[in-house]
């Protein structure tokens, strides 16, 4: 009983602080999802370019995500951005003050290129799965080059991305975990001050552990049924 | 840029070796764990379904950080009760904690890899196998493990490589491998090239890995693009049966 | 001008090059179809019988030629893929539009259901009003005997229902000339009959129709004109009775002992 009171709301227990960094870390990975999700289709069409330069960069950028810590990228971005825009500030405005990037923005554009490059991958896959034959149909019955990517392939090129999408967006989940290192407010550091003043480490982190547990969990049905409507039409073995 | 390297290169070399062994040891001990489970999984019986199901969901689904602060910190709430095990000395250790979790935590993910190859194996073959009756321990040893580990092979390297970037969050518990270094050294030189040679450090090692994991690949797949590939005459092959013996 | 349109061919293909590489496929091929004429393209494999329907519709872009699909002129001088204007974008597109294609390997889109499949070309291609569109896609899907299915997916449907449909889909933007790459090629042999029937039926109403085909029986049935390639040039063409009963060339006959 005495563990029900530590997670309570109100003034004794710590329940609302969990809750508003569970709020944080949720917003976090729905902020970023969209921003990652655009990065990738970017480099997922500059890895099927035709020309090298753009498949090129698009290499080079997955490789370095795919072979990097999360928290390291993330580091980089939070000093290194960091740094970068107080010297611009500086350079336009030598009286400026320090001006320090926020984590909630730092973690923003660290998970944003992770996720950017993993669905890139994912998403160009999902590109070379098509099959041709679908896109000559639509040719030859006069469509326009637009009119075939949003008619035929990108609704089939999401049905085949959707289950490595799905396990991007939980690995997302997941890495938002990270953020609290460079101190943003999240579940995972509300829980870290709770402990701090409660000497409970076991309950909270548990806590936290079965919160994470639980989205997943839901993220996970949520997934699987809409992967059986993408796949409505679609025989499978 | 390269002061950095010049003055810290000793320390970035000792993360190295930290960052190294605690990837290496903890996804050999997943290795060693996952196969026999993977397998228990699979069995009909519900006492030994339900909990690895339990614990493959619990550390897919929930952060390697939080699992990590979970074992280290949350152990210390039962300080007493572990030292009256004598067992604080382990728990007490950031070192083994991280090893802890990372060797339960790739089980949970090579597990579902083995599960997946396993499911995987032609059900054909492993009645040819039954069929010259073979005993059970023997079509295990000669027609599933290694046609289960081929198909999972390049799964279980992408596993690895995952587990080798986990490994940076055992900074968080002050442990120093390259990226506690890294940070420490950030700390106190505010240069940020550190992070830089940190990044490259990274990347030659995966690099380097996903490279030699190719190979390996390679070799134990050479059935599969034998007249392609092989610049070997046809009959040369089956002079060395014991390496081709267990494919067919 | 319309009486002019009246006497103009409905395809006017004229000396197509095409090579991929350093290997000639076509070597200078002309075709000219009138309005409900059958016209069956046969000849060995590797001849470029395929690759010559696909250049009409430009799937494949040739290397010289001319194409005039009932009058209207495209200029292939300039080598297409250069020539990327909007303009001549939206040519290609128009007379793609008009030209039915039906291919080998029925490529149904396999997101849509039977009905979407036939109605997308026509609602977004031609803007037309969906609810006149529904109407005649429904009618088209029961003149090929594929109404009840029309709210399934195209893979749980057979070989033969699925190239059905395609005619359907084709026949839905009321095309000026059908084209049919092997229609039944990819077809087990017990479902061949269905869509010969069909593609029967579409020739004896009068559609004008080009068809590379492997059926010499039913190529000879239902053609008003053969045309034998060979090698990436035509070697002998002319009424059905003509070639099939008296070939004149050596490979036409060789081909010709082979086929039955």
């Amino acid at each position: 009983m005495e563990w029900f009171e530590y997670l309570s709301f109100g003034n004794n227990g710590w329940g609302d602080e969990l809750a508003s960094g569970l709020g944080i870390t949720l917003s976090l990975a729905l902020i970023t999802l969209p921003i990652g999700l655009f990065l990738g289709f970017s480099v997922a069409a500059a890895s099927v370019a035709k020309k090298t330069y753009p498949r090129l960069i698009a290499f080079t950028f997955t490789t370095m995500i795919r072979g990097l810590p999360e928290l390291l990228t993330l580091f980089i971005i939070y000093h290194g951005v960091g740094l970068l825009l107080n010297k611009i500030i500086k350079w336009l405005n030598p009286d400026a003050g320090f001006f320090e990037l926020s984590p909630f923005v730092a973690g923003i554009i660290a998970l944003g290129l992770v996720f950017g490059g993993y669905s890139g991958e994912v998403l160009r896959g999902a590109w070379q799965a098509l099959d041709k034959g679908q896109r000559e149909a639509a040719l030859a019955t006069g469509m326009n080059q637009l009119q075939i990517f949003r008619l035929i392939e990108l609704p089939q090129m999401l049905r085949l991305a959707l289950p490595g999408l799905g396990n991007l967006w939980i690995n997302l989940l997941k890495d938002t975990a990270l953020v609290s290192v460079i101190a943003l407010n999240d579940l995972m550091r509300m829980a870290n001050i709770a402990v701090g003043s409660t000497k409970k480490p076991f309950l909270f982190f548990l806590t936290v552990c079965l919160t994470y547990w639980a989205i997943c969990i839901f993220f996970e049905w949520c997934i699987a049924r809409l992967e059986k409507r993408a796949n409505r039409g679609i025989r499978t073995s | 840029m390269i002061e950095v390297l010049i003055d810290y290169w000793p320390k970035l070399l000792d993360g190295m070796s930290m960052t190294l062994k605690l990837t290496f040891i903890s996804v050999v001990i997943a290795g060693l764990l996952s196969l026999p489970l993977a397998i228990l999984r699979r069995s009909k019986n519900k006492a030994f379904q339900w909990p690895i199901r339990l614990f493959v969901s619990f550390f897919r689904g929930t952060p390697l950080l939080a699992q990590l602060f979970l074992i280290y910190y949350g152990s210390g709430q039962f300080r007493e009760e572990l030292t009256d095990l004598g067992v604080w000395w382990f728990f007490r250790d950031p070192f083994y904690c991280a090893l802890f979790t990372f060797a339960l935590n790739s089980t949970a993910y090579q597990l579902e890899i083995l599960r997946g190859g396993l499911q995987a194996v032609p059900y054909g073959e492993i009645e040819a196998g039954v069929a010259l009756g073979m005993p059970r321990t023997l079509l295990y040893r000669k027609i599933i493990l290694p046609h289960t580990y081929r198909i999972a092979l390049p799964a279980l390297g992408n596993e690895i490589i995952l587990m080798l970037k986990g490994s940076a969050i055992a900074s968080v518990i002050t442990l120093l491998d390259v990226m506690g270094h890294t940070r420490r050294v950030f700390s106190q030189t505010f240069d940020i090239s550190v992070y830089f040679w940190a990044a490259l450090i990274y990347l030659m090692i995966t690099t380097l890995f996903v490279f030699a994991w190719r190979l390996l690949e390679k070799r134990l797949t050479r059935h599969m693009c034998y007249p392609v590939n092989s610049k070997l005459p046809a009959p040369k092959a089956l002079n060395t049966p014991k390496e081709t013996c267990h494919v067919n | 001008m319309s009486t002019n349109l009246q006497s103009e061919p409905a395809l006017h293909v004229e000396e197509l090059h095409k090579s991929f590489g350093d290997i000639k496929v076509l070597k200078g091929v002309s075709l000219t179809a009138k309005k409900h004429d059958v016209i069956s393209i046969i000849g060995s494999s590797g001849s470029g019988k395929s690759t010559f329907l696909r250049c009409m519709n430009l799937l494949e872009f040739p290397n010289a030629g001319r194409i005039r699909v009932h009058g209207e002129q495209l200029d292939l001088s300039q080598g297409v893929e250069q020539g990327n204007s909007k303009n001549r974008q939206n040519q290609i597109e128009r007379i793609r539009s008009r030209l039915g294609m039906v291919f080998q390997s029925f490529n149904l889109w396999s997101h849509m259901s039977v009905l979407e499949n036939v109605m997308l070309g026509p609602c977004t291609v031609l803007k037309r009003n969906r609810d006149s569109v529904e109407v005649q896609a429904k009618a088209l899907l029961s003149r090929v005997g594929m109404l009840e299915k029309c709210h399934m997916y195209p893979d749980h449907l057979s070989g033969g229902q699925k190239q059905r449909v395609a005619i359907a889909r084709a026949l839905a933007m009321e095309p000026d000339v059908m084209l049919f790459d092997e229609p039944t090629s990819a077809l087990d042999p017990e479902l061949v009959n269905e869509v010969l029937l069909v593609i029967r039926e579409l020739a004896e109403e009068g559609r004008t129709m080009i068809m590379v085909t492997h059926e010499m029986r039913f190529a000879r049935d239902v053609s008003s004109h053969v045309v034998y390639l060979h090698q990436g040039k035509i070697e002998e063409q002319g009424p059905p009775e003509q070639l099939f009963n008296a070939p004149q060339s050596e490979h036409l006959q060789r081909f010709l002992s082979t086929q039955y």
